[in-house]
């Protein structure tokens, strides 16, 4: 007997797969920019997916969340203005909620459409984007980053894969043009794709190769998400002024109370201890 | 409003008629669809490669069209509004040089700017004719050469009342035009030919916002370089023909040195091309324009750079101006065009048409979308950001009068001497010099060798313009008459 079954697929190359059984698919629509499609899974919750990439799962953007924020927060304490490029599911703002002593959260995001479906169907990490401190701003980022001078003390580019809308945010003018953008001690923190797919790892080294040639200092952290290509992600942290993105004051951090389910101070100072063939990979002595 | 059925594309169909007819080929091309050559056909695709054939019965011939060429002449000759279109397998070179040596032989005189391309100047030096340049007049600020005013065509033709053309650039490589209906007027009555380079302005058919093409004003000839903003392959063009030349002659023309195994992948691009034009061409250009627009808008608000458009018009040596070019003066940001150009392409992986001392181009079609604008906005931000430099230093103009001793082919067949380029001074040219592109000739043959030319090619050179022209490779000598 057939049992009726509907299951996702996502390629993670031409010849390797990952699947997951969908007990119902919510929404799908195709914006301007992209394809866009939520369903309800057994095993991932609620789960976003653009352009048949998988871009976050309820049971697991936890990670990908506090690790794309918390980090560069616990090196910067005084961050006050920050800049959120993509992110339009609100998981990024949500934690960056979390400090008192941000004041003010852009979130520039391309596509209206995946901000009106997360706000529909992913109250999980959109429920705050409508907190007081954070302005929306429809635009593309290449653009929107190009007129602000002096103004983030924090940019995140929480973008897509490098092939569809977000492929302008993987070039060195854009990465120039957020140097601009950044106060004088200002970070910047991106999704730095993997080291493990070829493409991927392409596009891993592209990324680290233009920040390199921007930024002082361009560092790179790694990240466990189950659901994503080959699970072993990457996260890059540049910095206006060089510093060791392994020291800073743990006690301080701590006492902010934030509450994580990945990040913690020790996992901070491990996740920049890096593969060796990674490390071949961006250049770096093994 | 067109008289033929633009949704054919006869050549094409041609091909793939023959291509999927399973003939077995004992003719040339050698490759024989690919299996004579199977890294050539896995580098290009088999479709591509098996389109790659000859001339033959079911396929026409260039040179002597009687079936599918010629009917894609005909619907190319009605998308433009011409009386005659040739399919051309040598660029807008080709063109040029055949409405010269259709309109001038050996002694005869024909009138043009001298911001001509060099093929202008090689078929001088190939039919013996003789030109009588006229001023094109240079804008100061940006210094660029601009278009003949109708009073310098007058002047001209009053002067030389038996001159049998005027060349008219529609429009110049920066997108600037002549008043080109009245120089027509003017031409016509004076009994000249008006031939048109319309290498940069195949659009100007397709667009009412755009200056208009050369066949719509009543121009006799015009070279269009399909495949600069037209959308087929490099090297392929039309030629187009008024109601005022005999095709038959230009024809023979043509035959004098196009090769006889014109490409069909060349000819298949045109077909296609011309009907992408003729049914969605007005969308694309008007999208183009948006594109060129914006950017020109964000350029400016950079600062520094100068981004031209519309408002350098004056009525007289800019009449009108191509807004989907893309010209930018970049020397107030202390940099000269090819210093931008250069790291545009070196730190940005973006290549555009060209620097010169004062500006670079970016060509804007159809084929691009925001995001490319987008990112070539935001590195001329980061260049000014990272390389700006000192204004002063900068050389601030460029066009120099040329001082013409005898006509291109007597110079170019003289007796020569080899000099080292820096110690001509005072000698005539039997070469061309110019930096590429634009291809506009600095020193051409026949033109006596300025300090002030000379100080414009080092200058030149240390900028890092890519120049070419001479004998010697190095550009470090020049060939003058002995």
């Amino acid at each position: 007997m057939q049992t009726k079954e509907l299951w996702f697929t996502e390629n993670y190359s031409d010849d390797a797969r990952f699947s997951f059984r969908v007990d119902a698919q919510l929404y799908t629509h195709k914006s301007r920019y992209q394809q866009i499609d939520i369903y309800d899974t057994p095993q991932f919750g609620r789960v976003l997916v653009l352009d048949g990439c998988v871009m976050l799962t309820e049971k697991d953007e936890f990670i990908y969340h506090e690790m794309i924020t918390h980090p560069a927060l616990a090196l910067h304490p005084d961050i006050r203005t920050v800049l959120v490029i993509g992110g339009g599911d609100g998981g990024c703002v949500r934690e960056l909620l979390q400090y008192p002593g941000i004041q003010q959260i852009d979130l520039c995001e391309i596509d209206r459409d995946v901000i009106k479906a997360c706000r529909k169907y992913l109250p999980q990490t959109a429920e705050k984007l409508d907190d007081i401190r954070v302005e929306l701003h429809i635009a593309d980022g290449i653009r929107f980053v190009r007129q602000k001078k002096n103004a983030y003390d924090l940019i995140i580019v929480d973008s897509t894969d490098p092939f569809g809308p977000g492929e302008g945010l993987f070039t060195r003018e854009f990465y120039g043009n957020c140097f601009g953008a950044l106060t004088e001690n200002g970070l910047l923190v991106n999704q730095h794709e993997s080291p493990y797919y070829r493409e991927d790892a392409l596009a891993m080294q592209r990324a680290h190769r233009q920040l390199s040639a921007v930024f002082p200092q361009a560092s790179v952290y790694q990240v466990h998400i189950p659901t994503y290509p080959s699970g072993h992600w990457l996260f890059g942290l540049a910095a206006k002024t060089p510093l060791d993105p392994t020291v800073f004051d743990e006690a301080a951090w701590n006492a902010l109370g934030i509450p994580t389910r990945y990040y913690n101070t020790a996992l901070h100072k491990g996740a920049f201890a890096l593969p060796n063939y990674v490390k071949e990979l961006l250049n770096e002595k093994a | 409003m067109y008289k033929l059925d633009q949704t054919k594309v006869p050549v094409c169909d041609a091909i793939k008629k023959v291509r999927d007819s399973g003939m077995v080929h004992f003719d040339v091309p050698g490759h024989k669809g690919g299996r004579g050559n199977k890294p050539l056909r896995d580098f290009f695709g088999s479709d591509c490669i098996r389109s790659d054939m000859n001339s033959m019965k079911a396929l026409d011939n260039l040179c002597h069209p009687v079936s599918v060429i010629r009917e894609a002449e005909e619907l190319a000759a009605d998308a433009f509004g011409a009386a005659h279109a040739f399919l051309m397998v040598g660029g807008a070179s080709s063109c040029v040089e055949a409405m010269v040596m259709t309109a001038v032989k050996t002694g005869e005189k024909i009138i043009m700017p001298r911001n001509v391309h060099r093929s202008a100047i090689n078929a001088l030096v190939i039919c013996g004719a003789v030109p009588v340049y006229v001023d094109p007049g240079v804008n100061r600020r940006l210094g660029i050469p601009l278009g003949m005013s109708v009073e310098g065509v007058k002047q001209a033709i009053l002067e030389n009342p038996d001159a049998k053309a005027v060349l008219v650039n529609n429009p110049t490589y920066y997108g600037v035009c002549s008043d080109l209906e009245s120089i027509v007027t003017l031409a016509h009555e004076h009994g000249m030919l008006v031939l048109c380079d319309e290498a940069h302005g195949t659009h100007f058919y397709f667009s009412d916002a755009l200056p208009p093409g050369g066949m719509q004003l009543g121009a006799d000839m015009a070279a269009c370089s399909m495949h600069k903003t037209g959308g087929s392959f490099t090297q392929s063009a039309f030629l187009l023909c008024g109601e005022g030349v005999n095709p038959g002659y230009v024809r023979q023309i043509i035959n004098l040195t196009q090769t006889t195994s014109g490409s069909y992948l060349l000819m298949c691009s045109l077909d296609m091309a011309r009907r992408n034009l003729a049914l969605n061409g007005r969308e694309m250009v008007a999208k183009t324009i948006e594109q060129a627009d914006y950017a020109r808008e964000e350029i400016n608000a950079l600062g520094g750079y100068y981004a031209f458009g519309r408002e350098i018009i004056d009525g007289e040596s800019c009449f009108a101006f191509d807004s989907t070019k893309l010209s930018v003066h970049t020397r107030d940001v202390g940099l000269a065009g090819v210093e931008v150009y250069d790291l545009l392409r070196d730190e940005y992986d973006i290549q555009v048409e060209f620097g010169d001392i004062g500006n670079f181009l970016a060509i804007v079609t159809a084929g691009d979308r925001d995001l490319e604008i987008e990112r070539l906005i935001s590195a001329l931000s980061e260049i000014k950001r990272l390389h700006a430099g000192d204004v002063s230093g900068m050389l601030d103009h460029e066009y120099i009068n040329p001082l013409v001793a005898m006509t291109p082919q007597q110079a170019f067949y003289s007796e020569k001497e080899s000099l080292p380029i820096m110690e001509s001074a005072g000698r005539i040219s039997t070469e061309s010099v110019m930096c590429y592109p634009p291809g506009i000739p600095i020193l051409a043959p026949g033109e006596r060798i300025t300090e002030e030319i000379l100080q414009y090619i080092a200058y030149a050179k240390e900028k890092g313009c890519f120049m070419t022209g001479t004998e010697d490779m190095a550009i470090s000598r020049i060939n003058v008459v002995r």
